[in-house]
């Protein structure tokens, strides 16, 4: 069973690109077929979509693995914030490239001047150093930074959500659904952490007891 | 209920039945002439010579009608469910004639007319559409409105049974939907009640049975499947302004000098773009109307009153 687990994830998060791949294959037969009439803004909210649902999935790799005691899930956590990542490198690509067409100053004063684009390109920076940072040896080389540089993630999910929210004209049905994931893996992150400062602050309490 | 013709309107006006009655098929020919890529100059006034007719099939499945979901295929998909026919509208307000009136007996008698109008969204996307209608002015004034009416609201049917963006829990919008315009906009000449594009009835999906065009406005104004029109004094407060009043103002002319907190609107993605070529464009003040409409606004702050 366990042997199968990361070739499925593999697998899964592989069907995302097939799909796209095959839209943009429809999109090169005729124009408006694979993404729409606006196939720049299909291909980026695609993307963009994607990004959100690989990083919640990372996200939620350490609950699960402690709430099913399931350990083997750890590792592909890596795997999938890379993944990540490739989405959100990818979305940001595209934006640079087919929307703002390369032109620095159109890239620019859309990051500064709108704010979800902002906020966006926050996320985006934090991503990028984690992954990075996120080799055996960047591991090593931090030590115990390592742990508190990778945090920074409770921050860029967040803005990742915002982004989308601060996007949307109306209908928050998704943003609702990805913020609800989003709070049922940091519930169970602080209930750990709770739990685990309660089980130190019991074990110091013995410890007292018994000197 | 028949609303009697006022007598104001010449017989001479009136199209004659025979050629009422063929309407679809001598639109059908206009349309048919437009398709072609060039569109001679003198018989598309306002349109700049690169303006190409954009395809029916992105104009009918790439739409903003929340009623029916938020997503642009949304419309396409959902809007069969609802019933036009019959459809009636309520008048009220500051008019001599009001009261409740089908659908078609408003429009009776009035002359159809094809007009190929840019068509500019907030969102900065932009198409150009053979729209076929009557000049709203030519509605409003059967009911008489009176001196008083200084604006003109206008709502979307509200029935979540038939439209199921209404029956969203995600939703902020305060049902139904509400646009408006000053009298004088309202009766200003290139202001349309549209009934039909490309030669044929209006889609459910583009605001069946009738919707309202006005062209140098972004699109949200041009509200949809209208069931009232009400003759005000004061400026009526439109959905999006209530929504978010610091983005969407009440006159939303498309202005290049004024930008959306959400999106520039220096420029516009003229539709189909393709991945390559997002076929962008400078967008024009008034959408390229600006020497028909300005003059509307003279002395008006446009950058207070966007």
């Amino acid at each position: 069973m366990a042997r199968y687990l990361k070739p499925a994830i593999v697998f899964a998060l592989l069907m995302p690109w097939c799909w796209l791949a095959y839209r943009v294959y429809l999109e090169t037969l005729q124009t408006g077929a694979g993404l729409g009439a606006d196939p720049v803004e299909g291909l980026i909210h695609y993307l963009g979509e994607w990004s959100l649902i690989v990083l919640l999935s990372a996200f939620s790799v350490t609950p699960l693995s402690r709430q099913f005691k399931w350990p083997m899930l750890i590792r592909s956590r890596r795997l999938i914030g890379v993944v990540a990542f490739v989405f959100v490198a990818v979305h940001t690509l595209v934006f640079a490239i087919f929307y703002a067409e390369l032109k620095w100053s159109i890239f620019l004063r859309e990051v500064v001047e709108r704010p979800y684009i902002t906020l966006g390109m926050a996320s985006v920076v934090i991503l990028m150093l984690l992954t990075l940072t996120s080799t055996r040896g960047w591991q090593r080389r931090l030590g115990r930074r390592w742990k508190q540089l990778h945090r920074w993630v409770y921050l860029a999910v967040p803005l990742a959500l915002l982004h989308l929210l601060w996007l949307r004209k109306d209908g928050y049905t998704d943003v609702f659904i990805y913020s609800l994931w989003a709070a049922v893996m940091a519930a169970e992150r602080i209930h750990h952490w709770r739990g685990g400062r309660r089980e130190k602050q019991s074990r110091l309490a013995k410890a007292s007891v018994s000197i | 209920m028949l609303i009697r013709k006022p007598a104001a309107i010449a017989s001479s006006e009136i199209t004659p039945e025979r050629v009422y009655r063929g309407r679809r098929e001598f639109m059908a020919a206009g349309a048919l002439g437009l398709s072609g890529l060039a569109l001679p100059r003198s018989a598309q006034a306002g349109l700049q010579d690169d303006d190409e007719i954009t395809p029916e099939n992105i104009v009918t499945q790439y739409n903003n009608f929340y009623e029916f979901g938020t997503d642009k295929s949304d419309p396409a998909t959902y809007a069969h469910e609802m019933t036009t026919d019959p459809w009636s509208v309520v008048v009220s307000g500051e008019a001599n004639k009001t009261g409740t009136f089908a659908f078609e007996d408003i429009i009776k008698g009035l002359d159809v007319e094809e007009r190929v109008y840019r068509f500019r969204c907030v969102e900065a996307w932009s198409m150009v559409v053979p729209w076929m209608g009557i000049p709203l002015r030519k509605i409003l004034s059967q009911f008489e409105p009176t001196g008083n009416a200084k604006f003109v609201e206008f709502e979307t049917l509200y029935r979540p049974s038939e439209m199921r963006g209404q029956r969203g829990f995600f939703s902020s919008i305060d049902w139904p939907y509400v646009e408006g315009l000053r009298m004088d906009e309202a009766n200003h000449p290139l202001t349309l009640m549209v009934t039909g594009l490309y030669g044929k009835d209006l889609p459910n999906q583009n605001g069946a049975p009738w919707r309202l065009m006005v062209p140098w406005k972004y699109g949200f104004k041009s509200i949809k499947s209208i069931v009232s029109i009400r003759f005000t004094e004061r400026e009526p407060l439109n959905t999006w302004k209530q929504l978010q009043a610091s983005e969407y103002g009440f006159y939303a002319n498309v202005n290049p000098a004024v930008s959306h907190p959400r999106w520039s609107q220096a420029s516009e993605r003229r539709l189909p773009s393709s991945l390559f070529d997002a076929n962008r464009r400078p967008t024009l003040p008034f959408n390229g109307y600006a020497d028909e409409v300005a003059s509307l606004y003279a002395g008006m702050d446009l950058r207070k009153y966007y």
